[in-house]
């Protein structure tokens, strides 16, 4: 007789679990900055008796990119003009991108800035004669909304005291919509499309991490803001370090995959973002490239990213290698070759760096600036901090080790894959831009916001709290004008119970077999997927294992594999309600990545140099690939199709 | 950096009204034993090292163990958070100690203002409520290409 196994975790899943069923006018789904905007704006729009409901994976209060704190806003206008805010993030993209969708967040954004620092976020402020004050003593100097200075490391960014910068957005947010109408620790799984008309969202499917219970929803208009994934290639660390991720781990491409499972078109799924960043720690480079002045050096101790080399390097993706401001991904490229030519490691000269600001500063002053340097690190990567303080790194005496990291997918930080959304219904956005609402996806009622909107990185922390609040408004214009024609969606309750707590039963049914519960030829389990997942996207779809390269042949081996992945799902057993998650969260993460290098593989050249390259077509082809790349999702025939679509350039160089 | 709990300081926060750990991990890492009391983390591979569990223990009994697959031994890094600032206590390897104080918030916890009696006028413009009740000036593109 087998012994008696045992799920691993305390919250045992059940056969049958509880059903909770909503019904709603608005649903967000989602608990980051984007969802924390709407839920902060919503009810303002929103008719008396208006049913909202917010469901977040975790707990508000900590959840989304910026749970564990930021010690910037990259997103500040302030004294700039939008139209050159459009100009860097399209050199910075490489040309490709939305400016209608960008123009309208760069005239948004200072208000939610404004609205962080009203509610007790300290900003750092500049005074008279130059000197930077913490966000506590700089209040004395008042607010940016009245015209106080903050301090900008590079155009764009203001530095802040962000530890609890999350807590703080939360609060208002949850305070605006009313804790009545929030779920915590709910995992929302999959969208529910109207039954009349299927490119309609009509409700959504979740479960509790903390007890036996799906909750299903009728919803008139949902938006989905789940962050962007994590995790879809392996890292670079793959014990216990795999968790120090640069982005947050738990995103799990629930956004992109719950709205091509829906239906809604993406759009630059190649587009990935690879960081370069201090080594295993991940922690920010930023301010020590802007603030503190620091450079970069190869193992040979050269400046190696200002040779003439490099230049002519660069000069091969003119303009944007050419531009005052080196792209991102070209930042990255030059590193490549380091690498690839027997030059690594990167070097931060972080000494010289201190040392050359030394020479200008009093004592007192160097001292609040290497209290500076630390907090860039405690207030946003406390893991760098700990690597420091384990290899005996005093910045100003021991130099840092700077490397790109694996993959990652996003829309708000320096990546501009997501969905496509419809920009704002104004004269100047072309037509085949707007669709009635702005932010709605292809399906009607589904929104999204922060890294859920393609083709418009560089919003970050502020820009995706604003874009959540854009959506607030459209969310409310959309249910007064077509809420009557949701009709309901077709599955039954036993439909959806039997779908989602499909990975309780395959584990209930078959955990008796073998002795140990983690082997057993009848299931598999969400741990040994997840690195089946990493370990087939690192070798075949451009991981740090090949320096990010693929090519057409590698792309076809990797869609054979996850076809077989995406079969054996079926399988996928969870013994309890952790688990539960994990198999959900294996699930979104295929379907994101897929789509990501079914894009790598349609687009024929190589966008990206330094994030991706298709060694098959190295090199930018601008006469056949200056267009958005969009895909779609057929999940009744698990068909995807792919298209071009016209890039239409709305503001001057 | 997996979170580790001190046995001897974790009481489950059984005067609470929940397991703080628990209730605030963003990955669902943390979880009550509830035959020992005591909490743990359950997937020490998917931890962020966000120390949000960390901050918010009452007991101070969670702390962080650099990720054994690249940290070296013998370095810590604590927090202690007030309602104003974070105090960090950052130990190197070597011995040596830097303690830092930032400031993180500058109004009471529960006071920020949700503008719960602002309702929006024209929901067809560009405005957002705060931005309508300012009387901004909505832009539109002038450098046009």
């Amino acid at each position: 007789m087998a012994l008696p196994n045992k799920p691993v975790g305390e919250l045992k899943a059940v056969r049958d679990p509880e059903v909770d069923k909503r019904d709603v006018d608005i649903l967000i789904i989602g608990g980051g900055m984007a969802a924390c905007g709407t839920a902060f704006e919503i009810k303002k729009w929103a008719d008396e008796g208006t049913k909202i409901l917010l469901c977040d994976k975790a707990a508000l209060e900590r959840s989304g990119a910026v749970a564990q704190g930021l010690s910037a806003i990259n997103t500040y206008v302030g004294e700039n003009k939008i139209e050159d805010y459009v100009r860097m993030v399209r050199n910075d993209l490489m040309g490709i991108v939305r400016e209608d969708l960008i123009y309208d967040l760069g005239r948004h954004v200072d208000d939610s800035v404004h609205l962080f620092e009203e509610w007790g976020l300290p900003v750092w402020k500049k005074t008279d004669d130059g000197k930077n004050m913490d966000g506590k003593k700089g209040l004395k100097l008042g607010s940016l909304k009245s015209g106080a200075t903050p301090v900008r490391t590079g155009k764009w960014q203001i530095m802040i005291n962000g530890e609890s910068y999350k807590r703080i957005v939360a609060e208002a947010g949850k305070k605006a919509l009313g804790e009545d109408n929030i779920i915590e620790r709910c995992f929302i799984v999959e969208l529910l499309n109207d039954k009349e008309d299927p490119n309609r969202v009509a409700g959504a499917v979740g479960f509790s991490v903390r007890e036996n219970k799906v909750y299903i929803i009728s919803a008139k208009t949902i938006m989905v803001a789940c962050g962007g994934a994590v995790n879809v290639y392996q890292p670079r660390s793959v014990g216990e370090g795999k968790g120090r991720a640069w982005y947050p781990v738990w995103n799990a491409g629930s956004t992109y995959t719950m709205a091509l499972r829906a239906g809604a078109e993406l759009s630059m799924m190649e587009n990935r973002f690879t960081p370069a960043r201090f080594k295993d720690g991940y922690g920010p480079v930023g301010a020590w490239f802007l603030l503190f002045k620091a450079q970069t050096v190869n193992g040979l101790g050269e400046n190696y990213s200002a040779s003439d080399e490099a230049k002519a390097e660069l000069e091969k993706y003119a303009p944007y290698g050419t531009a005052a401001v080196t792209p991102t991904c070209l930042r990255n490229h030059l590193m490549m070759k380091e690498y690839k030519e027997g030059r690594g490691p990167i070097i931060m000269k972080t000494s010289d760096a201190l040392a050359k600001l030394g020479e200008t500063m009093s004592k007192k002053e160097l001292k609040h600036l290497e209290s500076e340097a630390w907090e860039d690190f405690l207030d946003m990567s406390v893991g760098q901090a700990g690597l420091w303080c384990a290899t005996n790194t005093e910045p100003e005496k021991k130099d840092s080790e700077v490397m790109p990291t694996e993959p990652y997918l996003l829309g708000s930080h320096s990546g501009c894959c997501g969905i496509w959304c419809s920009g704002p219904d104004e004269d100047w956005v072309p037509a085949d831009y707007k669709w009635g609402y702005n932010r709605m996806t292809t399906v009607r009622g589904l929104f999204t916001a922060g890294d859920g909107v393609g083709c418009s990185g560089h919003k970050f922390s502020s820009g995706s709290h604003a874009e959540g609040r854009i959506v607030a408004k459209s969310m409310v214009q959309y249910l007064k004008a077509e809420g009557d024609k949701i009709t309901g969606f077709k599955e039954t309750d036993q439909e959806l119970v039997d779908y989602v707590y499909k990975p309780v039963r395959n584990y209930l049914d078959h955990c008796e077999f073998t002795t140990a519960q983690d082997i057993n030829p009848n299931y598999c389990k969400p741990a040994g997927m997840a690195l089946r997942l990493m370990k087939m996207t690192n070798e075949y779809g451009g991981g740090t294992g090949t320096y990010y390269m693929t090519s057409g042949k590698n792309l076809e081996v990797l869609m054979d594999l996850f076809e077989m992945f995406r079969e054996d799902l079926e399988k996928i057993a969870a013994g309890d309600l952790h688990e539960l998650m994990r198999a959900w969260e294996i699930t979104h993460r295929l379907y994101t990545v897929q789509a990501h290098t079914r894009h790598i593989q349609f687009r024929e050249e190589s966008r990206y140099p330094g994030f991706y390259y298709r060694g098959d077509f190295m090199g930018q082809n601008d006469d056949e690939w200056f267009c958005f790349t969009n895909s779609s999702y057929n999940k009744e025939t698990n068909e995807w199709t792919l298209k071009k679509v016209p890039y239409v350039k709305i503001i001057s160089d | 950096m997996p979170t580790f709990v001190i046995t001897e300081k974790c009481d489950g926060c059984k005067g609470g009204d929940k397991t703080a750990c628990m209730y605030i991990c963003p990955n669902d890492l943390m979880v009550l034993d509830p035959n020992e009391m005591k909490a743990y983390n359950q997937e020490p591979d998917q931890c962020w090292e966000c120390y949000s569990c960390v901050k918010i223990c009452p007991s101070q009994a969670i702390e962080v163990r650099g990720y054994n697959d690249f940290v070296p031994m013998g370095a810590s890094v604590v927090p202690m958070l007030g309602t104003e600032d974070v105090m960090w206590t950052c130990k190197f390897r070597n011995g040596v100690v830097k303690r830092f104080k930032f400031p993180i918030r500058t109004t009471p916890e529960g006071e920020a203002n949700s503008y719960d009696d602002l309702k929006g006028k024209d929901l067809n413009s560009g405005l957002l409520s705060t931005q309508e009740a300012d009387g901004y000036e909505f832009p539109t593109p002038q450098e046009l290409a």
